[in-house]
């Protein structure tokens, strides 16, 4: 377990959903045990790449690797035991499961993949509530929780059967400054007590440059940037600091291609 | 669009409705059998049957009621043309039996039960609920769909046969309290020409197949749903259309086969 | 605490069912509790069925004491056989009693009549009804109401 090598290893990677291409030939590398950020405009395809990295769907061409393991290649039961053993993703929505409590949301890892006691399981559950600072709601339903409660309740799930790497998608987006607070500290807190790889999709630059330990930014298909924050904001191509950045226009222009604004005004449609 | 153009549209969507069956089979398929980790147990079965059977045994016995009583008035009205109003238990009976109690519950439990289940699966769909049991090894099929399908199929016949059963008092109602039929009249002779294994049984069975039918559609509409506001209300609306539509169909075929041949 | 009601209501959901078809097999299809097995076999030949089907009434005095089991045509005798369970507790029929096949009501299904005779002697399992009197009908009974009045005039 070299920590030299990268937990996570696409070479060669094209898939396309339907006519729309939306990885071309895509090499990167994730490294372990590090908070990296992937980062592009929208309708890129950055929550496609988590699930393609989870199995959820198969690239057309190309390779894969989740610590050595070749994951298209893994046959359903393989796969099945390798998500539950090693990944763990938190959803947007936080994706509890509405007919459960909070305290069943949790244990429900462990009560599926585990022989352990319920009394074990109870301890347990406490536990990763308290990481998230929720144990005290163990009792109440998910339709009773806020948005930004009901994805650390989330959280503590992705962890409960401590995984090795977490992927986040848009853990940021819809949060009140002071649950956008406290996600980020966990996300952090939690990669480095429990030494995890976590790898998050977000629009949110200045959160995933605090956060992030690298970033990789996608464009077109392909990684256009990746490094470190303070790497690309300094060194990186005109697209990739136009997105950091935020400026809003460069190599992304403002304008939708039209044709000449004095030749349709005055032209046929317009008024003479 | 010229011609052309439209033509190919329809072997499109023929094409598509075709994959769509294809995918509605893979879902029964995998959906029949129970166990595999994190899925439903006894418990989640009562639990889908209070929530498709418990929940829909009010619509069901007041339309059964209602239909029952306007057999009856209906059925007395034409068989006095004849002088048969002797015959009028026997015809409520057998019309509720052997038709409209199977189809009309299911037309019923298309339209309240069938549309929740869908609305149901398609919003755990959107929240990414189903997603989420996948990347936790957790078949969403078995923990989801299993007892659903089950819960219908059961609790379908229990709906079929109470419609049956409170349409003909409610015939037996109007006849013999509003119309002052004969009591015995009516009992006796329903009594004489209804049949237990020709007609309760079979009515049974057609809705045993309608109660597979409707919930399987319901159930695979919430599971392909496209999962967005607009997408969830189609889903719903397709369940009632093609679910109405199948029974129909269905009934046509059954009652067919269970007369003799066609 | 919730669970309990929803075992509660499902339970009670179940036990209308049953109730329902427990109503329906006895109430409604007069399905009866006695059985068939306590029942024995009598045969009579008729000329004319008219519409006399299985399943059809067997009953005397208007009391319902068996069913019609079979009906087929003798290809001997060229007549047609008609087959009934009578109720085991009807076991005092005379040698001559009498079978008609009769309508009940006007549009009525057609069923069997039995009339018992003065013979001491009693009907017993697989024995034939010799007295038949075959179901009227209509074209008959006017051609014979035309004769007649032919005769007549």
């Amino acid at each position: 377990m070299s920590s030299e090598q990268p937990y996570i290893s696409i070479r060669g990677m094209s898939f396309s959903r339907g006519e729309r291409l939306i990885y071309d030939n895509m090499d990167v590398d994730f490294p372990r045990g590090k908070v990296t950020a992937i980062m592009g405009p929208s309708g890129t395809g950055k929550t496609t790449l988590l699930r393609l990295i989870g199995g959820q769907l198969l690239p057309d061409s190309g390779s894969v690797m989740v610590d050595g393991h070749s994951i298209p290649e893994l046959p359903r039961k393989q796969l099945f035991d390798f998500r539950r053993k090693n990944m763990s993703m938190l959803f947007q929505t936080g994706a509890l499961f509405t007919d459960l409590n909070v305290f069943d949301n949790v244990a429900f890892p462990l009560r599926v993949h585990t022989d352990l006691s319920e009394s074990m399981i109870r301890d347990l559950v406490l536990m990763k509530l308290e990481a998230v600072g929720l144990r005290g709601a163990h009792q109440l339903n998910p339709a009773e929780l806020s948005g930004g409660m009901a994805r650390r309740v989330a959280l503590a799930r992705a962890i409960a059967m401590d995984p090795e790497i977490i992927m986040y998608d848009e853990p940021f987006t819809g949060l009140d400054p002071i649950s956008m607070g406290m996600i980020v500290k966990l996300i952090r807190g939690l990669n480095q007590a429990l030494g995890l790889t976590s790898l998050l999709v977000s629009h949110d630059i200045e959160e995933s440059c605090n956060i992030a330990d690298y970033l990789c930014v996608v464009s077109g298909g392909k990684v256009i940037g990746f490094g470190t924050p303070e790497e690309l904001l300094n060194e990186g191509n005109d697209e990739v600091k136009q997105f950091l950045t935020g400026d809003p226009d460069g190599p992304v222009p403002f304008h939708y291609p039209a044709p000449d604004y004095r030749d349709e005004l005055l032209g046929a449609g317009g008024s003479n | 669009m010229n011609l052309f153009e439209r033509y190919l549209n329809m072997g499109r969507s023929g094409v598509e409705s075709i994959k769509s069956l294809g995918r509605a089979t893979m879902l029964l398929a995998n959906s029949t059998t129970w166990g595999g980790p994190g899925s439903a147990g006894f418990a989640d079965l009562i639990k889908q049957i209070h929530s498709v059977g418990v929940r829909s045994l009010s619509i069901i016995i007041v339309a059964g009621f209602f239909v029952g009583m306007v057999l009856g008035l209906q059925g007395y009205t034409i068989l006095s043309d004849f002088g048969s109003e002797a015959a009028l238990g026997t015809m409520v009976s057998l019309t509720l039996l052997r038709e409209l109690g199977p189809v009309m519950t299911a037309l019923l439990f298309a339209g309240r039960a069938g549309s929740a289940l869908t609305a149901e699966i398609g919003l755990m769909k959107a929240t990414e609920q189903l997603s989420a049991m996948e990347m936790m090894g957790v078949d969403p099929l078995k923990r989801v769909i299993t007892p659903r399908l089950w819960a219908g199929l059961i609790a379908m016949p229990v709906l079929a046969l109470l419609f049956s059963t409170v349409g003909i008092w409610g015939g037996a109602f109007v006849a013999v309290d509003l119309l002052s039929i004969d009591e015995g009249a009516y009992w006796g002779n329903m009594q004489a020409s209804v049949e237990f294994y020709e007609d309760v049984i079979k009515g049974l069975i057609k809705s045993v197949v309608f109660g597979l039918v409707v919930t399987w559609i319901a159930v695979y509409q919430g599971y392909d749903s496209i999962p967005t506001s607009e997408g969830i209300g189609k889903a719903t609306t397709q369940t009632v259309v093609i679910s109405s539509l199948a029974v129909l169909g269905l009934d046509f075929v059954l009652t067919a086969v269970m007369l003799g041949g066609v | 605490m919730r669970m309990r009601f929803v075992e509660l209501t499902v339970g009670t959901f179940m036990v209308l069912g049953i109730i329902a078809l427990i109503l329906m097999a006895f109430r409604v299809s007069g399905l009866s509790a006695n059985g068939s097995g306590d029942t024995y076999i009598l045969k009579a030949r008729f000329e004319n069925l008219a519409g006399l089907t299985a399943r059809a009434k067997v009953s005397m005095s208007g009391v319902t004491i068996g069913r019609v089991t079979k009906v087929y045509l003798d290809p001997e005798w060229y007549s047609a056989v008609v087959e009934m369970e009578i109720d085991q507790s009807m076991s005092t029929l005379s040698l001559d009693t009498s079978a008609a096949i009769l309508t009940a009501g006007l549009l009525g299904e057609k069923y069997i009549g039995l009339t018992v005779g003065a013979e001491e002697e009693y009907l017993e399992d697989g024995d034939w009804i010799e007295d038949t009197q075959s179901a009227l009908v209509l074209e008959e009974l006017i051609g014979r109401f035309l004769f007649n009045k032919a005769e007549e005039g």
